[in-house]
């Protein structure tokens, strides 16, 4: 509970929950006003969003108050569920069965463990580059050739975007040493949190408002210029106006807030590709109303890496 | 005293069931989707593709609860028989009815059993190719499905695709991999008049392999 007594993070935390109090009482008041069934289904669709929301702040929020210890584990478990939304939708062989049990529980509970003993080296090669060797190394002793090349990639993508690049939430929290600013990374961590989520959120409503002009119909119908533009200069100035709860001025969140939405668009963008080319809408059904763990996670697995790197780069010792 | 607790063992194996229902939900992902049926009352037989030993047990937790208790899976004596926690889960657990995988006679004929076992009241879960496939497409089916479909007319015949158990569990692999899994059930059949049993059969095979996702 130290983690609460920081009072910025709390008013994050309000806020947030103020925000979802507003979502909640919103959608209460379209479901009475929804006449047509398409516009019921549109509210009951927003309504289980907004639900999910309370459940995965409240998560996250537990996370954050447990301690970094308690964020790696959630964010790794995140993993686990993105991992095997990924691998079950991609056509694997009988001959990766056991290079796939080394992926699920050796090398993802491995990669976090290197991240909650903040020991760097480690989570930054384990899975580019021993993970990397090992991969083809199991499947080629299970002695299948067929498609090799295609289905050793598969797996090293999937343990890349849903272990590799997720977990760089987490190390903003544990392996991030910002001087001035020392035991304070969990309010940026809900900073960039907040920022990546705002992000999708606003650019769907802003799309769903007024948006005309598809960036690419061929990957993804719903993104639209005047969704992204919008909902991107609306997050950069949310970001801006938190900047209180970063290391960075308000300019340089700006900036931050801008690297972000742009890889997390991005993210979103490329997931949505693999979607489509496997031919399914949603990545599982976990989180209802949402879609699967990887549905929610696509900007973020984007964005965190870049975010981390940038950030150390121009803030670290 | 002595029935309090037979009533205490009764409920503590309601809660295992549950447990191991839940459990089974939950690690192998497994969704149903009732596409073609409800999951309502009635008397019926659930016939599926058959790739993993997860097969049986995860259609029959993929089941409401009213419905599993009814719901009784037809499943191979030599496998489940085998070891003492193998037995207690397919007696006390899946109420699974075992079965010889041996030619039938007339003094022991599994058919017999079945359609005992679906009395008044049972559904039945079974695997008409026989026994676990590796191929992608099913077997054909063995002819069960028919002489239980013309013995109970009255009984629904609900067709059902489960997807990815075996790549959760493979045929010779003791290790499980987390990949979700699904069930899908389909519309019910039923035996039409003059209906040859090889044509039955084919249909039967043709309704599972409809179910398959793209």
């Amino acid at each position: 509970m130290k983690t609460l007594s920081d009072p910025a993070l709390l008013r994050l935390v309000a806020g947030t929950a103020i925000l979802l109090v507003t979502a909640s009482l919103a959608g209460y008041l379209l479901a009475r006003r929804a006449t047509s069934d398409a516009a019921r289904l549109t509210v009951a669709n927003l309504n289980a969003r907004t639900r999910a929301w309370w459940m995965m702040v409240a998560v996250f929020v537990l996370a954050l108050c447990v301690g970094p210890v308690g964020t790696a584990v959630m964010f790794g478990l995140s993993s686990f569920m993105a991992l095997r939304e990924f691998i079950t939708l991609t056509p694997t062989k009988p001959g990766d069965h056991r290079t796939l049990f080394w992926v699920f529980f050796i090398i993802t509970p491995l990669h976090y463990y290197f991240l909650a003993a903040r020991w760097y080296g480690m989570f930054v090669i384990l899975i580019p580059v021993y993970a990397f060797l090992l991969v083809p190394m199991r499947s080629a002793l299970a002695g299948d050739c067929e498609r090799f090349l295609e289905r050793t990639s598969k797996i090293q993508w999937g343990l890349m975007v849903c272990v590799y690049c997720i977990s760089y939430a987490p190390a903003i929290l544990l392996l991030l040493t910002i001087p001035g600013h020392e035991g304070q990374n969990a309010k940026l961590l809900f900073w960039f949190v907040t920022v990546v989520e705002m992000s999708d959120v606003l650019q769907y409503v802003w799309g769903k408002t007024c948006g005309r002009r598809k960036i690419a119909p061929t990957v993804s119908p719903g993104k639209t210029w005047e969704g992204f533009i919008g909902g991107g200069l609306t997050t950069i100035g949310l970001g801006a106006a938190l900047w209180w709860a970063t290391p960075f001025s308000p300019l340089h969140a700006a900036g931050m807030a801008a690297i972000v939405v742009l890889m997390g668009f991005a993210g979103g963008l490329v997931m949505s590709a693999i979607k489509r080319d496997r031919g399914v809408k949603d990545w599982g059904h976990a989180i209802a109303g949402h879609g699967g763990f990887m549905d929610r996670m696509d900007s973020l697995a984007f964005a965190a890496p870049v975010f981390f790197h940038v950030t150390r780069y121009y803030y670290g010792a | 005293m002595k029935r309090d607790k037979r009533a205490f063992s009764a409920q503590h194996g309601a809660m295992t069931t549950h447990l191991v229902a839940g459990a089974l939900r939950f690690f192998s992902g497994a969704m149903a989707r009732w596409q073609g049926c409800g999951p309502e009352f009635g008397q019926r037989v659930y016939f599926a593709n058959h790739t993993s030993n997860l097969d049986g047990p995860v259609l029959w937790a993929s089941l409401p609860p009213p419905l599993r208790r009814l719901t009784r899976m037809v499943a191979a004596k030599d496998y489940w028989d085998a070891g003492h926690l193998r037995r207690k889960l397919a007696c006390d657990v899946f109420n699974a009815l075992l079965i010889e995988r041996r030619k039938p006679t007339p003094e022991c004929n599994p058919l017999n059993d079945m359609v005992s076992a679906l009395g008044e009241h049972h559904s039945l879960i079974i695997f008409p190719e026989g026994g676990r496939q590796a191929s992608s497409e099913p077997q054909p089916f063995k002819p069960g499905l028919f002489h239980l479909a013309k013995k109970r007319p009255d009984v629904a015949l609900v067709p059902v695709w489960i997807e990815n158990l075996n790549r959760i569990l493979p045929k010779g692999e003791i290790l499980p991999v987390p990949v979700l899994g699904s069930v899908t059930f389909g519309a019910p059949i039923r035996l039409e008049e003059n209906e040859s049993k090889l044509d039955f059969l084919e249909r039967a095979r043709a309704a599972v392999m409809a179910l398959r996702q793209s």
